[in-house]
Protein backbone atom coordinates (compact mmCIF):
# COMPACT_ATOMS: atom_id res chain seq x y z
CA UNK A 1 0.00 0.00 0.00
CA UNK A 2 1.19 3.68 -0.79
CA UNK A 3 0.58 6.72 0.47
CA UNK A 4 -0.66 9.68 -2.22
CA UNK A 5 -1.65 13.35 -1.66
CA UNK A 6 -4.72 13.99 -3.67
CA UNK A 7 -5.96 17.50 -4.34
CA UNK A 8 -9.22 16.06 -6.40
CA UNK A 9 -11.23 19.61 -6.93
CA UNK A 10 -9.10 22.06 -9.52
CA UNK A 11 -10.23 24.45 -12.01
CA UNK A 12 -8.82 24.28 -15.58
CA UNK A 13 -8.90 27.68 -17.80
CA UNK A 14 -12.25 26.16 -18.92
CA UNK A 15 -14.39 27.14 -15.80
CA UNK A 16 -15.54 30.88 -16.55
CA UNK A 17 -14.88 31.96 -13.07
CA UNK A 18 -10.99 30.36 -12.72
CA UNK A 19 -8.09 32.19 -14.22
CA UNK A 20 -6.84 31.68 -17.69
CA UNK A 21 -3.72 30.55 -15.95
CA UNK A 22 -4.66 27.33 -15.06
CA UNK A 23 -3.37 25.40 -18.03
CA UNK A 24 -2.91 21.86 -18.40
CA UNK A 25 0.90 22.68 -18.30
CA UNK A 26 0.46 24.55 -15.57
CA UNK A 27 -1.47 22.75 -13.25
CA UNK A 28 0.96 19.79 -13.62
CA UNK A 29 3.68 21.70 -12.44
CA UNK A 30 1.98 23.16 -9.72
CA UNK A 31 1.01 19.85 -8.59
CA UNK A 32 4.15 18.53 -8.82
CA UNK A 33 5.78 21.40 -7.36
CA UNK A 34 3.25 20.98 -3.91
CA UNK A 35 4.07 17.00 -3.78
CA UNK A 36 0.49 16.19 -4.78
CA UNK A 37 0.49 12.09 -6.75
CA UNK A 38 -2.95 12.71 -7.48
CA UNK A 39 -5.21 15.48 -8.98
CA UNK A 40 -8.82 15.68 -10.16
CA UNK A 41 -10.22 18.03 -12.63
CA UNK A 42 -13.32 19.42 -11.86
CA UNK A 43 -14.74 22.03 -14.20
CA UNK A 44 -18.06 23.50 -14.00
CA UNK A 45 -20.64 21.56 -15.70
CA UNK A 46 -17.98 20.44 -18.28
CA UNK A 47 -15.16 17.98 -18.71
CA UNK A 48 -13.59 19.03 -21.98
CA UNK A 49 -10.28 19.91 -20.61
CA UNK A 50 -9.37 16.32 -19.26
CA UNK A 51 -7.18 14.95 -22.03
CA UNK A 52 -5.16 17.63 -22.21
CA UNK A 53 -4.24 17.41 -18.57
CA UNK A 54 -4.17 13.95 -18.68
CA UNK A 55 -1.52 13.68 -21.42
CA UNK A 56 0.81 16.56 -19.78
CA UNK A 57 0.32 15.16 -16.34
CA UNK A 58 1.43 11.61 -17.94
CA UNK A 59 5.09 12.83 -18.71
CA UNK A 60 5.24 13.93 -15.11
CA UNK A 61 3.68 10.60 -13.53
CA UNK A 62 1.16 12.54 -12.12
CA UNK A 63 -2.13 10.59 -11.59
CA UNK A 64 -5.37 12.44 -13.10
CA UNK A 65 -9.25 11.77 -11.89
CA UNK A 66 -11.15 13.22 -14.35
CA UNK A 67 -14.61 14.89 -13.19
CA UNK A 68 -16.72 17.67 -13.59
CA UNK A 69 -18.12 19.89 -10.81
CA UNK A 70 -22.14 19.26 -11.35
CA UNK A 71 -24.50 22.44 -10.33
CA UNK A 72 -27.94 20.10 -9.34
CA UNK A 73 -31.18 21.86 -9.72
CA UNK A 74 -31.27 22.54 -6.27
CA UNK A 75 -27.94 24.43 -7.17
CA UNK A 76 -26.03 22.23 -4.92
CA UNK A 77 -22.13 21.71 -6.50
CA UNK A 78 -21.06 17.73 -6.31
CA UNK A 79 -17.48 16.61 -8.08
CA UNK A 80 -18.20 13.68 -10.05
CA UNK A 81 -15.15 11.85 -10.57
CA UNK A 82 -14.43 8.58 -13.20
CA UNK A 83 -11.96 6.49 -14.02
CA UNK A 84 -12.92 5.95 -17.85
CA UNK A 85 -13.24 8.67 -20.24
CA UNK A 86 -16.57 7.60 -21.97
CA UNK A 87 -18.27 7.60 -18.83
CA UNK A 88 -16.68 11.08 -17.87
CA UNK A 89 -18.14 12.08 -21.31
CA UNK A 90 -21.10 10.33 -21.22
CA UNK A 91 -22.01 12.24 -17.93
CA UNK A 92 -21.44 15.64 -19.41
CA UNK A 93 -23.87 14.88 -22.42
CA UNK A 94 -26.53 14.44 -20.08
CA UNK A 95 -25.27 17.44 -18.38
CA UNK A 96 -24.88 19.43 -21.07
CA UNK A 97 -28.23 18.19 -22.37
CA UNK A 98 -29.91 19.74 -19.11
CA UNK A 99 -27.88 22.60 -19.05
CA UNK A 100 -29.91 25.64 -20.14
CA UNK A 101 -28.53 29.24 -21.62
CA UNK A 102 -25.25 29.93 -22.98
CA UNK A 103 -22.17 32.15 -21.99
CA UNK A 104 -21.67 35.70 -21.94
CA UNK A 105 -17.63 36.29 -21.70
CA UNK A 106 -18.22 40.06 -20.50
CA UNK A 107 -20.37 38.80 -17.84
CA UNK A 108 -19.12 35.57 -16.56
CA UNK A 109 -15.73 34.64 -18.09
CA UNK A 110 -13.97 33.17 -21.06
CA UNK A 111 -14.22 29.28 -21.09
CA UNK A 112 -11.07 28.10 -22.82
CA UNK A 113 -10.99 25.04 -24.15
CA UNK A 114 -6.60 23.81 -24.89
CA UNK A 115 -4.87 20.86 -25.87
CA UNK A 116 -1.66 19.58 -23.84
CA UNK A 117 0.53 21.66 -24.92
CA UNK A 118 -2.16 25.44 -24.08
CA UNK A 119 -2.94 25.70 -27.81
CA UNK A 120 -6.15 26.88 -28.11
CA UNK A 121 -8.84 25.02 -29.45
CA UNK A 122 -11.90 26.74 -28.64
CA UNK A 123 -14.44 27.56 -26.63
CA UNK A 124 -17.55 26.04 -25.19
CA UNK A 125 -20.45 28.39 -25.48
CA UNK A 126 -22.49 26.60 -22.72
CA UNK A 127 -23.48 28.45 -19.42
CA UNK A 128 -21.56 26.63 -17.48
CA UNK A 129 -21.74 28.39 -14.51
CA UNK A 130 -25.44 27.70 -14.32
CA UNK A 131 -27.50 25.21 -12.82
CA UNK A 132 -28.52 21.90 -14.80
CA UNK A 133 -31.97 20.65 -14.76
CA UNK A 134 -31.33 17.54 -12.82
CA UNK A 135 -32.00 16.85 -9.11
CA UNK A 136 -29.39 16.10 -6.75
CA UNK A 137 -30.77 12.34 -6.31
CA UNK A 138 -30.63 11.79 -10.16
CA UNK A 139 -27.67 13.39 -10.29
CA UNK A 140 -26.15 11.11 -7.77
CA UNK A 141 -27.65 8.21 -10.06
CA UNK A 142 -25.99 8.60 -12.91
CA UNK A 143 -22.83 9.24 -11.75
CA UNK A 144 -23.28 5.66 -9.78
CA UNK A 145 -24.45 4.41 -13.12
CA UNK A 146 -21.13 5.00 -13.93
CA UNK A 147 -19.07 4.04 -10.92
CA UNK A 148 -18.26 6.94 -10.65
CA UNK A 149 -17.49 9.36 -6.68
CA UNK A 150 -19.76 11.53 -5.70
CA UNK A 151 -19.04 14.17 -3.47
CA UNK A 152 -21.10 16.83 -2.49
CA UNK A 153 -18.40 20.01 -2.99
CA UNK A 154 -17.78 22.59 0.14
CA UNK A 155 -20.42 21.88 2.55
CA UNK A 156 -19.15 23.81 4.46
CA UNK A 157 -19.56 27.17 2.10
CA UNK A 158 -23.36 28.44 2.18
CA UNK A 159 -23.00 28.92 -1.63
CA UNK A 160 -23.26 26.13 -3.19
CA UNK A 161 -22.80 24.08 -0.58
CA UNK A 162 -25.53 21.03 0.35
CA UNK A 163 -26.08 21.83 3.83
CA UNK A 164 -26.43 25.81 2.72
CA UNK A 165 -28.60 24.83 -0.04
CA UNK A 166 -30.93 21.74 0.95
CA UNK A 167 -30.36 22.64 4.75
CA UNK A 168 -29.19 19.02 5.70
CA UNK A 169 -28.12 16.40 3.54
CA UNK A 170 -31.55 15.13 1.80
CA UNK A 171 -31.72 11.12 4.04
CA UNK A 172 -30.96 8.29 1.57
CA UNK A 173 -28.99 10.43 -1.08
CA UNK A 174 -26.03 8.02 -1.27
CA UNK A 175 -22.85 10.40 -1.38
CA UNK A 176 -19.51 8.86 -1.22
CA UNK A 177 -18.13 11.87 0.86
CA UNK A 178 -18.65 15.20 1.98
CA UNK A 179 -15.89 17.73 0.77
CA UNK A 180 -14.71 20.31 3.15
CA UNK A 181 -13.27 23.60 1.67
CA UNK A 182 -11.90 23.48 5.37
CA UNK A 183 -11.06 20.53 7.45
CA UNK A 184 -11.15 22.59 10.90
CA UNK A 185 -14.89 22.86 10.27
CA UNK A 186 -15.14 19.38 10.08
CA UNK A 187 -16.86 19.40 13.67
CA UNK A 188 -19.65 22.24 12.78
CA UNK A 189 -20.92 19.65 9.93
CA UNK A 190 -23.93 17.52 11.22
CA UNK A 191 -23.21 13.79 11.07
CA UNK A 192 -26.08 12.23 11.23
CA UNK A 193 -25.37 10.74 8.00
CA UNK A 194 -21.98 9.58 9.41
CA UNK A 195 -20.52 10.21 5.53
CA UNK A 196 -16.49 9.86 5.15
CA UNK A 197 -14.70 13.59 4.63
CA UNK A 198 -12.43 14.69 2.12
CA UNK A 199 -10.64 18.08 1.89
CA UNK A 200 -9.40 19.83 -1.35
CA UNK A 201 -8.49 23.12 -2.58
CA UNK A 202 -11.10 24.24 -5.29
CA UNK A 203 -8.27 25.93 -6.63
CA UNK A 204 -9.19 28.75 -9.28
CA UNK A 205 -5.70 30.06 -9.72
CA UNK A 206 -2.43 28.80 -9.86
CA UNK A 207 -0.78 29.32 -6.55
CA UNK A 208 -4.21 27.61 -4.36
CA UNK A 209 -3.52 23.98 -5.99
CA UNK A 210 -2.27 21.72 -3.83
CA UNK A 211 -3.36 24.09 -0.35
CA UNK A 212 -5.60 21.65 0.68
CA UNK A 213 -5.41 17.68 -0.21
CA UNK A 214 -6.34 15.02 1.26
CA UNK A 215 -3.97 11.76 2.18
CA UNK A 216 -4.87 8.19 0.83
CA UNK A 217 -3.46 5.04 1.86
CA UNK A 218 -4.13 2.71 -1.13
CA UNK A 219 -2.87 0.44 -4.02
CA UNK A 220 -3.43 2.80 -6.69
CA UNK A 221 -4.67 5.39 -8.12
CA UNK A 222 -8.14 5.46 -8.97
CA UNK A 223 -11.90 5.60 -7.76
CA UNK A 224 -12.23 2.20 -6.92
CA UNK A 225 -9.44 2.96 -4.62
CA UNK A 226 -10.62 6.13 -3.20
CA UNK A 227 -13.57 4.24 -2.55
CA UNK A 228 -12.22 1.96 -0.38
CA UNK A 229 -10.10 4.17 0.96
CA UNK A 230 -13.40 6.24 2.25
CA UNK A 231 -14.62 3.36 3.68
CA UNK A 232 -12.16 2.16 4.92
CA UNK A 233 -12.02 -1.44 3.83
CA UNK A 234 -9.34 -3.81 3.45
CA UNK A 235 -6.79 -1.59 5.42
CA UNK A 236 -6.83 1.71 2.73
CA UNK A 237 -7.82 5.22 4.92
CA UNK A 238 -7.68 8.44 3.63
CA UNK A 239 -7.24 11.51 5.99
CA UNK A 240 -7.79 15.16 6.04
CA UNK B 1 -54.39 40.84 9.39
CA UNK B 2 -54.68 36.45 9.33
CA UNK B 3 -55.73 34.82 6.39
CA UNK B 4 -56.28 31.52 5.89
CA UNK B 5 -54.46 29.36 3.14
CA UNK B 6 -57.91 28.90 1.62
CA UNK B 7 -58.35 32.38 1.09
CA UNK B 8 -54.90 33.40 -0.36
CA UNK B 9 -54.81 30.57 -2.86
CA UNK B 10 -57.75 31.52 -4.17
CA UNK B 11 -56.87 35.41 -4.37
CA UNK B 12 -53.43 34.53 -5.66
CA UNK B 13 -54.52 31.67 -8.36
CA UNK B 14 -52.27 29.39 -6.62
CA UNK B 15 -52.21 25.67 -8.11
CA UNK B 16 -52.86 23.53 -4.55
CA UNK B 17 -50.74 20.35 -5.06
CA UNK B 18 -51.63 19.09 -1.60
CA UNK B 19 -55.02 17.50 -0.10
CA UNK B 20 -57.49 20.59 -0.05
CA UNK B 21 -58.60 20.46 3.60
CA UNK B 22 -54.74 21.42 4.69
CA UNK B 23 -55.56 24.66 3.51
CA UNK B 24 -57.91 25.62 6.51
CA UNK B 25 -54.63 26.52 8.32
CA UNK B 26 -54.73 30.67 8.87
CA UNK B 27 -50.65 32.07 7.73
CA UNK B 28 -49.36 34.58 10.49
CA UNK B 29 -46.79 36.21 8.03
CA UNK B 30 -44.39 34.96 5.46
CA UNK B 31 -40.94 34.53 4.58
CA UNK B 32 -38.72 34.13 1.17
CA UNK B 33 -35.86 32.49 0.92
CA UNK B 34 -34.06 29.81 -1.25
CA UNK B 35 -31.25 28.53 1.42
CA UNK B 36 -32.95 25.83 3.37
CA UNK B 37 -30.17 26.75 6.22
CA UNK B 38 -31.36 30.25 5.98
CA UNK B 39 -34.86 29.34 6.53
CA UNK B 40 -34.21 26.96 9.00
CA UNK B 41 -32.35 29.76 11.29
CA UNK B 42 -35.01 32.47 10.64
CA UNK B 43 -38.38 31.64 9.41
CA UNK B 44 -40.90 31.57 12.37
CA UNK B 45 -44.18 29.42 13.51
CA UNK B 46 -47.07 29.84 11.20
CA UNK B 47 -45.19 31.83 8.71
CA UNK B 48 -45.95 30.79 4.78
CA UNK B 49 -43.07 30.32 2.98
CA UNK B 50 -42.30 31.27 -0.73
CA UNK B 51 -39.08 29.74 -2.30
CA UNK B 52 -37.57 27.88 -5.89
CA UNK B 53 -36.76 25.15 -4.25
CA UNK B 54 -39.00 21.83 -4.81
CA UNK B 55 -36.58 19.14 -3.30
CA UNK B 56 -38.52 17.02 -1.04
CA UNK B 57 -35.80 18.42 1.77
CA UNK B 58 -38.33 21.89 1.86
CA UNK B 59 -40.83 19.72 3.60
CA UNK B 60 -38.63 18.94 6.34
CA UNK B 61 -37.82 22.61 6.83
CA UNK B 62 -41.36 23.51 6.71
CA UNK B 63 -42.30 20.72 9.55
CA UNK B 64 -39.82 21.68 12.15
CA UNK B 65 -40.24 25.50 11.70
CA UNK B 66 -44.21 24.76 11.77
CA UNK B 67 -44.78 26.87 9.11
CA UNK B 68 -47.88 27.22 7.12
CA UNK B 69 -47.12 26.13 4.04
CA UNK B 70 -45.10 26.52 1.26
CA UNK B 71 -45.22 28.47 -2.16
CA UNK B 72 -42.93 27.17 -5.10
CA UNK B 73 -42.29 30.22 -7.58
CA UNK B 74 -41.95 30.77 -11.56
CA UNK B 75 -43.92 27.39 -11.73
CA UNK B 76 -41.71 24.65 -11.10
CA UNK B 77 -42.76 21.34 -11.11
CA UNK B 78 -42.63 19.82 -7.27
CA UNK B 79 -40.49 16.35 -7.06
CA UNK B 80 -43.14 13.56 -6.64
CA UNK B 81 -40.82 12.43 -3.42
CA UNK B 82 -41.84 16.20 -2.29
CA UNK B 83 -45.39 16.15 -2.57
CA UNK B 84 -45.71 12.48 -0.89
CA UNK B 85 -43.57 13.49 2.19
CA UNK B 86 -45.82 16.73 2.11
CA UNK B 87 -49.10 14.63 1.77
CA UNK B 88 -47.30 12.22 4.60
CA UNK B 89 -46.40 15.62 7.15
CA UNK B 90 -49.65 17.26 6.31
CA UNK B 91 -47.50 20.19 4.56
CA UNK B 92 -49.37 22.35 1.81
CA UNK B 93 -47.86 23.43 -1.05
CA UNK B 94 -48.82 25.41 -3.50
CA UNK B 95 -47.53 26.70 -7.01
CA UNK B 96 -47.47 30.16 -8.69
CA UNK B 97 -46.75 31.04 -11.92
CA UNK B 98 -44.96 34.61 -10.87
CA UNK B 99 -41.87 35.18 -8.84
CA UNK B 100 -40.68 35.33 -5.80
CA UNK B 101 -41.32 39.33 -5.51
CA UNK B 102 -45.05 39.39 -7.35
CA UNK B 103 -45.96 36.68 -4.69
CA UNK B 104 -44.94 38.60 -2.25
CA UNK B 105 -45.98 41.99 -3.44
CA UNK B 106 -49.46 40.23 -4.12
CA UNK B 107 -48.87 38.64 -0.01
CA UNK B 108 -48.45 42.27 1.38
CA UNK B 109 -51.65 43.65 -0.44
CA UNK B 110 -54.33 41.08 0.55
CA UNK B 111 -52.59 42.09 4.64
CA UNK B 112 -50.20 39.02 5.19
CA UNK B 113 -47.43 41.14 6.50
CA UNK B 114 -45.63 39.84 9.65
CA UNK B 115 -46.13 41.43 12.90
CA UNK B 116 -43.77 44.22 13.72
CA UNK B 117 -40.39 42.96 15.28
CA UNK B 118 -40.79 39.41 14.03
Amino acid sequence: MKEFRADLHIHTCLSPCAELEMSPRNIVNEAKRKGLQVIGICDHNSAENVPAVEKRAAQEGIAVIGGMEVTSREEVHVLALFDREEDLFSLQGIVHANLPGSNDEQLYGEQVIVDENEEVLGFSDKLLIGATELSIERLVELIHERDGLAIAAHVDREGFGILGQLGFVPEGLALDALELADPSKRDCVPRGNRLPFITSSDAHKLEDVGRKATTFWMNAANTAEIRRCLSGAEGRRARI
Amino acid sequence: MSRTLRDIAKELKLAVKTREDLLARTVTGGYAGDLLSDVLAHAGQGQLWITLQTHANIVAVASVKELSGIIIVNGRTPEEATLQKAEQESIPILVSPLSTYDVVCRLCALGVTNREGV
